[in-house]
Order: C-alpha cells, then sequence, then structure tokens
C-alpha cells in the first residue's frame, strides 16, 4: 500500500484495543520452566518490543503466540493466548488456520530454495489459494510493501536464496505479509544484518504499524527505542515491567529494568 | 596482532620457520592428493583401455551391430548384446523405481515422522540390510522370493492387468520382476539411509518457516524439504542404480539366464553381468571371449552414461535453487 513514513514511533497509544492477551503463560522445555507466569497484553497497530538479556526467554515467548512449540517434542506449554478474545490453545482452533493470521519473520533470513516469486507465494499456495492473476498481484503488492520490489522485479525467478542478507529478510517479510496477517511476530529481524541493511528492515517496521501488529524481540534496546510503541522487559523467564517505550527508556519502575536499560548487567 | 607489539622479531623468526616448513608440508601434501586423483582417472582410462582392446576383435567382426543383434550363438560365432541389454537395463529399471518411491518414502518417514524409539530401530534394520551379502539375497530371492511372486503376486497381477504386454504370457517365479524386485530390495537401503541423512541435514529454520505460514507437515515436506534435499536424493538414486546395473549373483540366480527378449516381466532374461560371470570360464574361441569383453565395454558404457546424465540433473538442480554446484 502507501510507503508514506510518519516518523514518529511513540505515542498513540490512548485507548488501543488488545490485539493478543497473554495471561500466565508457562513454557517448559522438559525440566527447563522458560517462562514463568508470564502476563502481557499486546495493542492493535502497534509495535511492542520485547528486550531482556539473551537466554530470559524472548524467543520462547514470541514461539506461544503461533504455537511454534507445537514442533518441538519436548515444549509443554500452559495458560492462554488469546487473539481477538479467542484462546489459541483451545480445541476449537486449528493450528495451521491460526498462523495465517500470526505471521512469524525468524532471526536468521531463511528463504525457501525456490524461486523469490514461490518464496512470497508459497503461504499463499499451501493456503489453498489457486487463483495465478490474483497470487501474482498479492506477490507483487506484498514485495512492494516490504520494499524489495524494485530490487527483484526484474529478476523474480531468480532463487530466493541468491539476495543479500538484508534482501533475504525483506523476502521473509514479504512471504509473510502476502497472507495478509493481523499479527507479525518477529524474533530478532536485524540481528543477523548489517547496520544498512537493519536501518532498512526498521523503517519496514515503522511502516508496517499502520496495518498490523508487530511484536519484535530485540536484543538492542536502541533498536527497541526506535521501532516500538510499547517495551516489554524479560528477565528470567518472567516479564519484570511493561510499559511505553518513553516510558520504560526514561522512567522505569522496577529497579531490574532500571539496571539492564543503564547497562549494569545482562 | 597482539604477539607482535611483545616482541616482534621472535614472531617474526617463528613465523618464518614455520611458513617454510608449511610450505613443504603443503606442497607434499597437495602432490599427494593429486596423484591420489589421477590414480583414478588413469585407473577408469587404463580399464576402459583394456576392454576395448579385449573387445577388439569382437568389435570388428560384428560393428556397431552387435547392439542391436539378438542372436547369442558360440556354436556359429554369432554374438549379438540386445538380450542382455534388455535384461540389465529393465531389471535395473524396475529396482531403481521401487526402490526409489520405497526408500524415499522410508526416509521421510524415520527422518520427519516417526518418534526417536521407532526410527532407531528400523534405521539399524535398515543398515543392517545393505550388509548382506549379495548371495545371502541370491539364495532368498530364489527358495523364498520367487515361489512366492510365482505363485500368489505374479498371478494375481495377471488376473486384473493380463491385457498389458508386459503382464502377459507364462509365469515362472523367476525372470524380469523377480530379479528387478529382488535388486530393489537390494538397493532400497543406499537410498533409505541416504535420503534419511539428507533430509535430517535439512535446516530446521525452513521447516519453521514453512510451518509459520500454515502449511501441513506434509506440505513442509513435499514442498520445502524434499525439494532441499533433491539433487542429494537424484545422487543417492544413481548411487543405488549403480550398483543394480552391476549387481551380479543375485540377478544371474533369479533371472533365468536366458537370452530372449519378451514384453513379458514375467518371462526369465539375461543381464550384461550374468552372462560375462556364467560363460566366461566355458569362452572357448578368441571371437567368443571377445565379445563377452564387448559387453563389459556396454556396460561400462551404460554406467557412465547414467552418471553423467545424473551428474547434469543434480547440477541443473542446484543451479535452479540459486546455489553452487
Ligand atoms: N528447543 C529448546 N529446547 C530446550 N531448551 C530450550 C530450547 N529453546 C530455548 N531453550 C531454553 O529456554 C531458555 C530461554 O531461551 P530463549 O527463549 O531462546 O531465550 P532468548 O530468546 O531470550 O535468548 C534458555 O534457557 C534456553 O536454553
Ligand atoms: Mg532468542
Amino acid at each position: 500500500m502507501i510507503l508514506a513514513a510518519d516518523g514518529g514511533t511513540a505515542g498513540i497509544q490512548a485507548g488501543a484495543e488488545v490485539k493478543v492477551r497473554v495471561r500466565d503463560l508457562n513454557v517448559y522445555y522438559g525440566t527447563n520452566h522458560a517462562i514463568r507466569d508470564a502476563s502481557l497484553d499486546i495493542e492493535q497497530s502497534q509495535v511492542t518490543a520485547l528486550i531482556g538479556p539473551s537466554g530470559c526467554g524472548k524467543s520462547t515467548f514470541v514461539r506461544a503466540i503461533n504455537r511454534m512449540h507445537d514442533l518441538t517434542p519436548s515444549a509443554r506449554v500452559s495458560g492462554s493466548v488469546e487473539i481477538d478474545g479467542v484462546d489459541v490453545y483451545s480445541r476449537r482452533v486449528d493450528p495451521i488456520v491460526m498462523r495465517r493470521r500470526v505471521a512469524m519473520v525468524f532471526q536468521r533470513p531463511n528463504p525457501f530454495p525456490m524461486s523469490i516469486f514461490d518464496n512470497v507465494a508459497y503461504g499463499l499456495r499451501v493456503n489453498g489459494e489457486r487463483d495465478r492473476v490474483r497470487i501474482a498481484g498479492l506477490v507483487e503488492d506484498s514485495l512492494r510493501r516490504a520494499v524489495l520490489w524494485d530490487e527483484v522485479k526484474d529478476r523474480m525467478s531468480d532463487s530466493g536464496i541468491t539476495l543479500s542478507g538484508g534482501q533475504q529478510q525483506r523476502l521473509c517479510i514479504a512471504r509473510v505479509l502476502a497472507l495478509r496477517p493481523e499479527v507479525i511476530l518477529m524474533d530478532e529481524p536485524a540481528s543477523a544484518l548489517d547496520p544498512i541493511a537493519t536501518v532498512k528492515i526498521e523503517e519496514l517496521i515503522a511502516e508496517l504499524r499502520r496495518d498490523y501488529t508487530v511484536v519484535i524481540v530485540t536484543h538492542s534496546m536502541a533498536q527497541a527505542g526506535r521501532v516500538s510503541d510499547r517495551t516489554a522487559f524479560f528477565l528470567d523467564g518472567s516479564i519484570v515491567e511493561v510499559g511505553t517505550t518513553t516510558q520504560i527508556f526514561t522512567r522505569p519502575k522496577d529497579r531490574r529494568t532500571e539496571d539492564y536499560i543503564t547497562g549494569r548487567f545482562g | 596482532m597482539s604477539l607482535e607489539l611483545d616482541s616482534p622479531r621472535t614472531v617474526e623468526v617463528s613465523q618464518r620457520g614455520l611458513t617454510a616448513r608449511q610450505a613443504i608440508a603443503d606442497r607434499v601434501f597437495r602432490i599427494g592428493l593429486v596423484a591420489a586423483t589421477l590414480t583414478f582417472v588413469i585407473l577408469i582410462a587404463g580399464l576402459f583401455a583394456e576392454l576395448v582392446h579385449g573387445s577388439w576383435e569382437s568389435l570388428v567382426a560384428f560393428g556397431p551391430k552387435f547392439l542391436w543383434s539378438s542372436e547369442w550363438n558360440p556354436v556359429t560365432n554369432h554374438f549379438g548384446a540386445l538380450p542382455f541389454i534388455y535384461g540389465t537395463v529393465v531389471s535395473s529399471a524396475i529396482a531403481i523405481l521401487v526402490a526409489g518411491v520405497v526408500g524415499i518414502a522410508a526416509a521421510v518417514f524415520l527422518a520427519e515422522f516417526a518418534p526417536p524409539a521407532v526410527a532407531r530401530p528400523i534405521s539399524f534394520f535398515i543398515e543392517l540390510l545393505a550388509a548382506v551379502p549379495s548371495v545371502v539375497f541370491g539364495l532368498w530371492g530364489l527358495f523364498v522370493l520367487a515361489p512366492f511372486l510365482g505363485s500368489t503376486v505374479d498371478p494375481f497381477i495377471q488376473r486384473y492387468l493380463g491385457f498389458l504386454p508386459m503382464f502377459s504370457g507364462g509365469i515362472y517365479g523367476i525372470g524380469l520382476l523377480t530379479a528387478g524386485l529382488l535388486l530393489a530390495l537390494m538397493i532400497v537401503p543406499t537410498v533409505a539411509a541416504i535420503a534419511r541423512d539428507l533430509i535430517q541435514a535439512v535446516p530446521n529454520e525452513l521447516r519453521e518457516a514453512s510451518i509459520s505460514l500454515g502449511a501441513t507437515r506434509w506440505e513442509t515436506v513435499v514442498h520445502v524439504v524434499l525439494p532441499s534435499a533433491r539433487a542429494g536424493i537424484v545422487g543417492a538414486c544413481v548411487l543405488a542404480l549403480g550398483r543394480a546395473l552391476g549387481e551380479t549373483i543375485a540377478a544371474t540366480m533369479v533371472i533365468g539366464n536366458r537370452p530372449a527378449i519378451s514384453a513379458s516381466l514375467f518371462a526369465p532374461s539375461y543381464t550384461l553381468s550374468s552372462v560375462i560371470a556364467n560363460e566366461f570360464t566355458e569362452a572357448t574361441s578368441s571371437l567368443y571371449l571377445s565379445a563377452l569383453l564387448e559387453l563389459g565395454l556396454i556396460l561400462f558404457v551404460i554406467s557412465f552414461i547414467v552418471n553423467g546424465c545424473a551428474r547434469i540433473l543434480m547440477w541443473s538442480m542446484l543451479r535452479s535453487q540459486g546455489r553452487r554446484p
């Protein structure tokens, strides 16, 4: 859609609706209790950053939202994750259908070893879209939104893995956008990229905020400050503090948050 | 280098000493590698030359007609390779078709779906199967598989598909189909074990990406995992096919050893390697011997072509995925 930047990242939160409501989430890997009674409200059309030292459970938390732990035999999840009021762990919810609405971008760019076009069309095809014209339209639109179209429009049949790392990550974002998801989960999406590619991803996230609810895990506090509206601070599997990014960074309520923000540990 | 700051001279001296020694080691190592590689090239070239030399008399006597002549008569000294080429190609084709499908299915099951408690013993069994000597397969084929196929499976197939020429005619138990299936059993461990390893080596991130886009486990396997491992799996199949093409003793024991071409897969046949093994000791005339060697040459060339085609196929697959072959 429209690519007009609106610059500001913090702000707008008054009266925002809760899109994802996590309650008393616990995740275990075997006997390792990785998430402990975590509760969090993720607001619609906002960017929520999850920060905290490495190993504190940020990835585990986001992966619980779209039920990626279903793939890990040792992982066990309890508690609830409601999206628009429906618990994704309830028996009425088909995780295959749900994941189309709650998309995920991973830490390392992971395009499929197929053409750029097929990469973006993949999610549409496995979700039953057969109309070639519609697919082509959505592929182009998604690539435009991911600000990759101009770089790849003449080489759509080249393999996705021939792109640079930053381009690959934007391809992965385009792949996700093609599904028109409601929530986009990003697990350190720029940590494997160089500074210029990182800036592009951050600009893109600022754009996405207009139409999507974004959750981004980041180990960089500067990045959280640049892209997010709200920030949750994780420590040892628990959520220590949640608030607007400005508040967390300037007036943290919890001592441990302050220590982390000011670089006294982690 | 931080060391250099502390004591630049010592570092320099020791570096130079090391470099000189390393250079020699490096050269020796490289020469060794080149020599080892050249040995293979020389061996293969020598083998080819020797086969051509040995079959020269036959090459001159029969010319290209040797390839499409069906006569094999040591008494009149008339020789042709067609029945053997046919038997070899068809039995190996059956083998690789069956082993490819079964092997890849087993590999997918073991790598993607089976819990470790199931996958481990089955994997062990498959590897065990690969270690069974050919002659044991041959015995089993002759005394168990052939009678079973001849009395139950073949008549069953014929009852429903007998209108097809490939399933018509008399049923003997031994024959092309039996040989093909026995060969399939012998090469299926190769396909299954290599394909399983290749599937396991596909990065988990690709599976997660696919699942997170709303694909099922099956869609993920079919559209992402298998295509990622495709080139390697083709390689595994070629390796297995190579074994089927050259397999001698087991095929000899169940194929019937009759140099005839029949449309029916139930009919007895003969393979290139079988006839060489069977008749080598009784080749009385030099032309006879030369004809047998020419069969060996043909087998060599067939294997060469199969491998070449597979190489090209694998290259084009890797290139279409954007990887460097
Ligand atoms: N697949 C897994 N199996 C077992 N333990 C895991 C797995 N993934 C993560 N963990 C453990 O869970 C804890 C939280 O990890 P993670 O969510 O990856 O942290 P973060 O993303 O904040 O660095 C760590 O102690 C980690 O060792
Ligand atoms: Mg992580």
